[in-house]
């Protein structure tokens, strides 16, 4: 479950004429726990801060967010990495795997960083995850070796490795061709399903809506988002 | 943080040129000062102990450097010559035991050593192989020569000619190897030792032919008078020293006439060295007796300082390289920002983020460090060696 109240956002830097330039306000904004939601928006309206606030990589400058009964506008930076690694699995548009580690070891990154578990443990369930979405074969593979859509999978694949209670996508299909946001759509509602996450997904791909149990404008949820709150 | 480790190691498996272009130049940064005082020091240590085993050294007047590196060397710059002559009147003082040392000739690149048995003895040199030499023409390898030329026992082993087109000069003496010496990391494992009388014949003042006596040697007789036969170019010189034809090699001339290029002597104790060098001092006969150590000492003071300008400067460059390193790594982060706000968002800390960089750098030192040092140690094994060819002795 995630809730939003009162919660405003400027960014630091302020504008030419001296003022700080506002970056979002959000009055109110739920998503029922287990519900898998679409945020829909033209670029530049807020949606990726929105997210990044609900993440806590952001810092909000008023208001509150509370994720599965925990107040994320509360915690100290420590406590954010921590809510980050345990609760919060994301999906970026870009994937960001690192070039430097393996499919596997990719899928492993928030063991490495977390180090909760045993790594045997962690490496069972990277594989079961990877097997999910057809990619076991490729485990030991870098990931510049797989197509795009391949690392879109891997990428999913890391973000549920803790099986977090939600699941944020920034516009995962941003760089894939049709019959690919299908496949990594259907990916994230199966594995958020499975595990009974929170799906949250950023998207301004009108096609992939119907796919979705509720659809959030950013328009109606924010108010005079500006053209400093971008992606 | 054994996960910060992984990444860590894993960055720098995946950049595997970067990470050994940074180990090479942090290691040589390391290694260059260090290993070349080391090398300085230990090949020094290893020079002044052969000069401090050495008492006294017999040479005629001149340098004193090169009767030393000589004598002791067999440095391939020969010093003056003395007499034999000269051996034999210090020893009739009585005051020292005396060995003579004729190095002046090469064989396949190895300095020829004519001497005594009593130099053996006195350097304690042990066979590895084989039997000390007999015969004259026979010789005893060191051990390198014996392993760079894959010689043994039974093989022989030919002078070289000191100039290719002199036809006057010193003919190529076949020896045969009596024997190998055992390694003593010393300038004797590259040298090949023969009896003093052999390094005369290879100078051509002794010489073995067919009896002109015997009736088969007419065709090489240009004239016979009452006692006398001179023999014709058609003479045939033996150019190796055998059983059979042993007898038949002589010397022209008085034995006190032949050159040494020093005489190693050992009084029995201090007072018999100070009497001996008394003969010598302000002595017009010109000869000199030196203290090999005090000569040694003023070449490697000058080493000494030679380095501390070295040293000097490879601190200088190591500091260079180091600030080189510096900056790689500084653009090295700077190009990796993405990846670092990739973790960061994942829900690594600052400090995972910082444990990560430090253990790249940790590892790139640790690596460095034990490549430096087993360069070091390989310096240090062959610093002798390094050293005598720096000074080219």
């Amino acid at each position: 479950m995630i809730e939003v109240s009162g919660l405003e956002f400027h960014y630091q830097t302020p504008v030419a004429d001296g003022a700080a330039a506002f970056g979002l306000h959000v009055e109110s904004f739920n998503v029922p726990a287990g519900a898998n939601a679409a945020l829909v928006g033209p670029s530049g309206s807020g949606k990726t801060t929105l997210l990044g606030l609900i993440a806590g990589t952001l810092r909000p400058t008023s208001g509150r967010i509370n994720v599965n009964d925990q107040v994320v506008t509360a915690l100290s930076e420590r406590e954010l990495g921590r809510y980050r690694i345990l609760n919060v699995g994301q999906v970026f548009q870009t994937f960001e795997l690192l070039n430097y580690l393996s499919v596997i070891e990719n899928v492993m990154l928030p063991w490495f960083i977390a180090g909760v578990g045993q790594q045997l443990d962690m490496r069972t369930r990277a594989m079961e995850l990877l097997r999910d979405v057809g990619l076991q074969s490729r485990a030991k593979s870098p990931p510049e070796e797989l197509s795009q859509g391949e690392q879109q999978r891997v990428a999913v694949c890391r973000a549920m490795l803790n099986r977090p209670a939600i699941l944020l996508a920034d516009e995962p299909t941003g760089n894939l061709d049709q019959q690919n946001k299908q496949n990594v759509v259907d990916l994230l509602q199966a594995q958020a399903r499975a595990f009974g996450s929170t799906l949250l997904m950023v998207t301004h791909d009108e096609s992939l809506l119907s796919r979705f149990d509720h659809v959030h404008d950013i328009h109606s949820i924010a108010a005079s988002p500006t053209s400093r709150a971008g992606q | 943080m054994t996960g910060a480790l992984f990444l860590g190691w894993r960055y720098l498996a995946h950049h595997r040129i970067k990470t050994s272009i940074l180990v090479a130049a942090t290691a040589l940064m390391l290694f260059l000062p260090a290993g070349t005082r080391l090398l300085v020091e230990d090949g020094a240590a290893a020079l002044r102990a052969r000069a401090d085993a050495t008492p006294l050294i017999l040479g005629a007047a001149g340098s004193e450097l090169e009767l030393v590196l000589n004598t002791l060397y067999f440095h391939a710059e020969s010093p003056r010559t003395l007499r034999h002559a000269a051996l034999e009147k210090a020893r009739a003082t009585g005051l020292a035991t005396l060995i003579p040392i004729d190095a002046r000739f090469r064989a396949q690149g190895a300095p020829i050593v004519g001497t005594s048995l009593e130099y053996f003895e006195y350097r304690n040199l042990t066979l590895g192989s084989g039997r000390q030499m007999g015969l004259l023409g026979e010789c005893v390898i060191g051990a390198n020569v014996a392993a760079s030329g894959g010689l043994g026992p039974g093989d022989s082993l030919i002078s070289s000619p000191e100039t290719v087109f002199d036809i006057a000069g010193i003919y190529p003496l076949k020896m045969k190897i009596a024997g190998v010496l055992a390694r003593t990391g010393t300038a004797d494992d590259a040298a090949v030792f023969v009896d003093v009388r052999t390094s005369w014949i290879i100078q051509g003042l002794g010489h073995g032919h067919t009896d002109l006596a015997k009736p088969g040697a007419q065709s090489a007789i240009l004239d016979r008078r009452e006692d006398m036969i001179t023999a014709n170019a058609a003479l045939a010189q033996f150019s190796e020293i055998t059983p059979d034809n042993v007898t038949g090699f002589h010397f022209h001339g008085a034995s006190g006439a032949f050159p040494l290029t020093g005489v190693i002597a050992l009084p029995p104790d201090q007072k018999a060295a100070a009497l001996l060098r008394g003969r010598y001092q302000n002595s017009d006969s010109g000869l000199q007796l030196i203290v090999p150590k005090t000569v040694l000492s003023e070449l490697l003071d000058t080493v000494f300082t030679v380095q501390n300008y070295v040293i000097l400067g490879l601190v200088m460059l190591s500091l260079a390289t180091l600030a080189v390193i510096s900056l790689v790594f500084l653009l090295s982060q700077q190009l990796r920002t993405g990846e670092f706000r990739t973790l960061s968002r994942i829900g690594a800390s600052r400090s995972y983020i910082a444990l990560l960089i430090t253990s790249e750098i940790g590892f790139v030192f640790l690596i460095s460090v034990a490549l430096a040092t087993a360069l070091t140690l390989i310096t240090r094994h062959f610093s002798m060696q390094l050293m005598r060819a720096f000074l080219s002795i």
